[in-house]
């Protein structure tokens, strides 16, 4: 199994015990030789004990997803030790923790077992429980620099960053990388035949996950009041909207805050306050997960028919339920796009990566004062906790938020009269005023039946105008909306259709297929209403393969329902048993499925 | 049920507010609420305090749940805007508007089956965050909008039209503000209202959480004898400990008070509340006096009333988070965001 950059390690290890930081050096040391990486953390609904893994692949290629093969495994965790054994490729490594050797029954022929006294080393140099099981992490990461031939230099200076203001700390842990890393030369032979090698592909370019993109762009998009109640895998979006405001947000003048962060008592609280803060102006926002998104469905119908602003986050974990909180899916579609009772259907927006994340925020405030509505914004855990590698983010200066139709009190003054509900411009969206400008513009808002004039009815002609008037304000919302990313391959008749964090599978599963003379169309679909050339995608193909991250094939649903297409063409790749997708999965239940069509 | 714009005649004889606004330019649509229903003369009662205080209509927001007395917004203030919200949910409505414009002055109208029972818990909250507010329950003892079931607030004992008499223990929102740690918490009735508009403007002045819980009788369903949320019943049991004057910044006190049992309180615009005690045992200041106090009269059958507990030492919630007194929403958003080239320094940790 020779290789170079191309290499998947994989450790085992026990919940709170440190590993994290330990993986993160591992990952980043990488990434800093020039040489894109992937990184997956697999963890327990648990704060302490159960079994966590991190994945880490190597890929010269710069493909974005998890592989299913496991080269190096580093079994740190006595409990899953049988089962991590049998998870590795064949002609694997596996790296265990010697100091309790291994029954010769736990082996693999067809894999090589390599012992490392990591713990014993540690309690020999170490004092103290904590640094000894902190250093034992150190160590691994050591021992793997030494297996794949990381540079210890990047090593070293990393954890002179990391450590700048704790330089006690420098020294024991490059003790510890010494441990690992000099055990591994003078016991084996290394590097291995896999191995890593300095490359020049990742300039320009971050590792950061998408919640913390996400935060920064409703930092960056000038949102002020954020509303929550803390749900996995969602909390760290707001954690990191608060760091950043608190670097970011203090008034220069007074020293005090200009932002507002409140934790909910649920999430049925966190939209209501939403909902209030943009009906006053304020840039206003929650995060949530699946859950959430279902204590919140009254309230966003209300938002829908009353016609305000909120912007939602939902980064989506496993259902059905609490289901798997610590696991990925994108299992809400459908639930957000129709959330809610009666005639309502909501703006969804796909982000794919954290680079997405962190313009989509800003896009998704634009687009949800522009259209006076709630705006989804679909992420999922794959994408919000884990750390991916994007380019460096940008921020347009000259950019001008789009606060949408919004009367100035002098507006209003000049105004005969103003009325909330009326179809001035004819593209479906009315004016609206904020409180605290001019009693001229007050208007009652509610979410009871009411005329384009905002008066209550129980007229069914008033009531439906405004109904009628919605969905053309409906289509405008599909005319602005982000076009989906396609590419054409050479003229095909077959095509992938996905959204959000299917992306980096399938465009490697592109490629897998084209290596086996199979070239596809591809659609990356960014939001719904699925914009024209979405469904223009759909009728150029004779069959679409719609790959999706849930079992009921909701995306599929969505673009028959939105798309009105024709459901015989719409083939389902389904994976939901939260990991996140790889492209192996892809291309070959693809191939099944292409391989049945041309037999027909 | 269509809207009707009530027409607006001022007469010239009229007495106008500092603002040279009559009190007609308070008023609101027609109320569609049942003749002779508590919660109009709630709104008629908001009205004046409103008027009195001189407060800017478009300065003004309402802000209501689902019920009866949620449909009163409509009914009062035309010139303000109104955020008719979800069954419950006023509470969360009101923090998030607040939170983006702390300068407007919130007027809460709920019911006791849109605050004590569905949403209970956004009450609870919005008295432990001390949002700044006046938050107004319209309590009859029963939803009159879906047509006389029990609500919470209903007393053991109580005969309901039809049916067996209620056996549940009541809730109070009075005794449970006071347990909550809510700052300003009176209460009054309907038919009272020389009590209620000054309790209301203390209310509306008062920096953080004013709870004020009117007894307001449902006519059509929740008024009938064994009712104790009836005119009857109110009127016979009501009792007053502490009554509350509401004092322009510019009045002197009058030296009618007793000392010792006249007892100003200093509200943020200079204005102030003058407490008066009837019943002398009475400290309005103390948490576990009052709540002894209030619990001891509940269950000798007595309603009782006035401003029960002040305490106007507290933060409320921006100054408790430390936030600017500029209104969020009227921040400038380029302010807001530090810039590109700042992203750049922001990434270096992210390399
Ligand atoms: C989610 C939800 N559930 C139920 C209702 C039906 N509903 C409307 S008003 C009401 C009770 C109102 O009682 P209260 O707050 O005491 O107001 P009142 O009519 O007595 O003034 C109920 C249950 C609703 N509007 N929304
Ligand atoms: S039903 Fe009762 S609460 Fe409702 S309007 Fe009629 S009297 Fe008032
Ligand atoms: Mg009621």
């Amino acid at each position: 199994m020779a290789s170079v950059n191309d290499v998947v390690i994989k450790i085992g290890t026990v919940n709170g015990t440190g590993s994290a930081s330990a993986n993160g050096l591992l990952m980043k040391s990488i990434f800093r030789m020039g040489i894109p990486v992937v990184g997956k953390n697999y963890f327990p609904s648990n704060i302490q004990g159960l079994p966590t893994w991190y994945e880490i692949r190597v890929t010269s290629d710069g493909y974005q997803a998890r592989s299913n093969r496991v080269d190096l495994m580093v079994a740190m965790n006595a409990q899953t030790y049988a089962r991590d054994l049998t998870e590795l490729a064949p002609g694997g490594w596996l790296v265990y923790d010697s100091t309790w050797p291994r029954s010769k029954l736990l082996d693999r022929d067809d894999v090589t077992v390599l012992g490392i006294p990591l713990s014993k080393m540690c309690n020999e140099n170490f004092d103290g429980a904590r640094a000894r099981i902190l250093m034992k992490n150190i160590a691994y990461v050591g021992a793997v620099a030494a297996l794949l031939d990381i540079d210890l230099d990047t090593i070293k200076k990393l954890i002179e960053e990391t450590f700048a203001s704790k330089p006690h700390l420098i020294d024991s842990n490059m003790l510890a990388i010494h441990l690992g890393y000099d055990y591994a030369t003078e016991n084996f032979v290394c590097p291995l035949p896999m191995k890593v090698e300095g490359m020049d592909k990742t300039k320009g370019h971050i590792i950061i996950d998408g919640n913390t993109a996400a935060g920064l762009g409703c930092m960056y998009a000038g949102a002020t009041v954020g509303a929550w109640y803390p749900i996995t895998p969602s909390t760290s979006l707001m954690d990191a909207f608060r760091s950043f405001c608190s670097r970011y947000r203090v008034d220069e003048e007074t020293g005090k805050r200009t932002y507002c962060i409140i934790q909910a008592e649920d999430e049925l609280a966190a939209i209501g306050m939403v909902l209030g803060a943009s009906w006053n102006g304020a840039r206003s926002f929650t995060p949530t997960s699946g859950p959430g998104i279902s204590l919140m469905s009254e309230f966003l119908g209300y938002a829908y028919y009353a016609e305000l602003p909120a912007v939602v986050f939902n980064v989506q974990r496993t259902g059905p339920s609490t289901g798997m909180p610590t696991r990925t899916q994108q299992a809400d579609i459908l639930s957000c796009a129709y959330a809610s009772h009666g005639d309502t259907k909501h703006v969804l927006l796909f982000p794919c990566d954290p680079a997405e994340c962190f313009t989509t925020a800003q896009d998704a405030f634009d687009f949800s004062e522009r259209l006076q509505t709630p705006v989804m914004v679909l992420s999922d855990l794959d994408i919000g906790m884990n750390d991916w590698m994007v380019p460096d983010l940008d921020f347009d200066d000259s950019r001008i938020p789009d606060r949408g139709k919004v009367l100035s009190a002098d507006d209003v003054e000049n105004m005969e009269k103003f009325y909330r509900y009326l179809d001035v411009d004819g593209d479906g969206i009315p004016y609206r005023t904020l409180p605290g400008q001019n009693p001229k513009g007050s208007y009652f808002t509610r979410g009871s039946g009411h005329t384009k004039y905002g008066a209550y009815t129980e007229n069914s002609d008033d009531y439906q105008e405004v109904i009628d008037r919605l969905l053309l304000k409906w289509e405008t919302a599909r005319s602005i909306v982000p076009e989906p990313e396609i590419h054409y391959s050479k003229f095909n008749k077959a095509g992938i259709l996905c959204v959000g964090s299917s992306d980096g599978a399938c465009k490697e599963a592109l490629d897998r297929l084209s290596a086996q003379n199979i070239s596809m169309n591809y659609c990356r679909a960014k939001a719904f209403p699925f914009s024209a050339s979405v469904r223009e995608f759909i009728e150029q193909h004779d069959v679409i393969y719609v790959v999706e991250q849930n079992r009921d094939a909701q995306l599929r649903t969505l673009l028959m329902l939105d798309c009105d297409a024709d459901p015989k063409k719409l083939v389902s790749v389904l994976h939901y048993n939260g990991m996140s997708l790889n492209a192996e999965f892809v291309s070959r239940r693809i191939l099944e499925e292409h391989s049945k069509g041309q037999a027909a | 049920m269509t809207y009707i714009a009530k027409p607006k005649v001022s007469h010239p004889g009229m007495p106008r507010n500092s603002l040279g606004l009559t009190a007609r330019e308070y008023e609101g649509a027609v109320s569609t609420l049942c003749a002779g229903c508590g919660h109009d003369s709630v709104t008629a009662a908001i009205i004046q305090a409103v008027f009195e205080l001189n407060i800017e209509p478009h300065m003004l927001a309402k802000m209501s749940g689902i019920g009866c007395s949620s449909k009163t917004p409509a009914y009062f203030a035309s010139q303000s805007h109104g955020f008719n919200s979800v069954h419950g949910r006023m509470p969360s409505v009101t923090t998030g508007a607040n939170a983006a414009n702390r300068k407007l002055t919130y007027i809460g109208v709920s019911g006791d089956g849109d605050s004590l029972s569905i949403g209970a818990g956004q009450f609870v909250h919005a008295i432990r965050r001390n949002l700044n507010m006046c938050y107004i329950i319209e309590n009859n003892g029963v939803y009159g909008l879906t047509k006389g079931q029990f609500s919470a607030s209903a007393d053991i004992g109580t005969k309901p039209k039809k049916g067996l008499p209620n056996q549940q223990e009541p809730i109070d929102p009075v005794s449970s503000a006071i347990a909550l740690g809510a700052t300003y918490i009176a209460r009054s009735f309907s038919g009272d209202k020389d009590q209620l508009v000054p309790l209301i403007q203390g209310a509306l002045l008062h920096d953080g959480f004013a709870l004020v819980d009117v007894i307001s009788p449902c006519v059509t369903f929740n008024d009938h004898e064994g009712s104790t949320k009836s005119y009857a019943h109110t009127r016979k049991f009501y009792h007053h400990v502490v009554e509350a004057d509401y004092v322009p910044p510019a009045e002197a006190i009058k030296a009618q008070y007793d000392e010792g049992s006249a007892m100003p309180i200093e509200l943020h615009d200079g204005s102030k509340i003058v407490l008066r005690k009837i019943e002398s045992e009475y400290d309005p200041t103390s948490r576990a006096k009052a709540f002894k106090y209030l619990r001891e009269r509940f269950n000798a059958g007595e309603i009782t009333t006035g401003l029960l507990y002040v305490d106007d030492s507290r933060k409320e919630m921006h100054d408790l988070m430390g936030n600017i007194e500029t209104p969020l929403s009227e921040y400038p958003l380029e302010k807001l965001q530090p810039g590109n080239a700042e992203l750049k320094k922001i990434l270096l940790r992210y390399r």
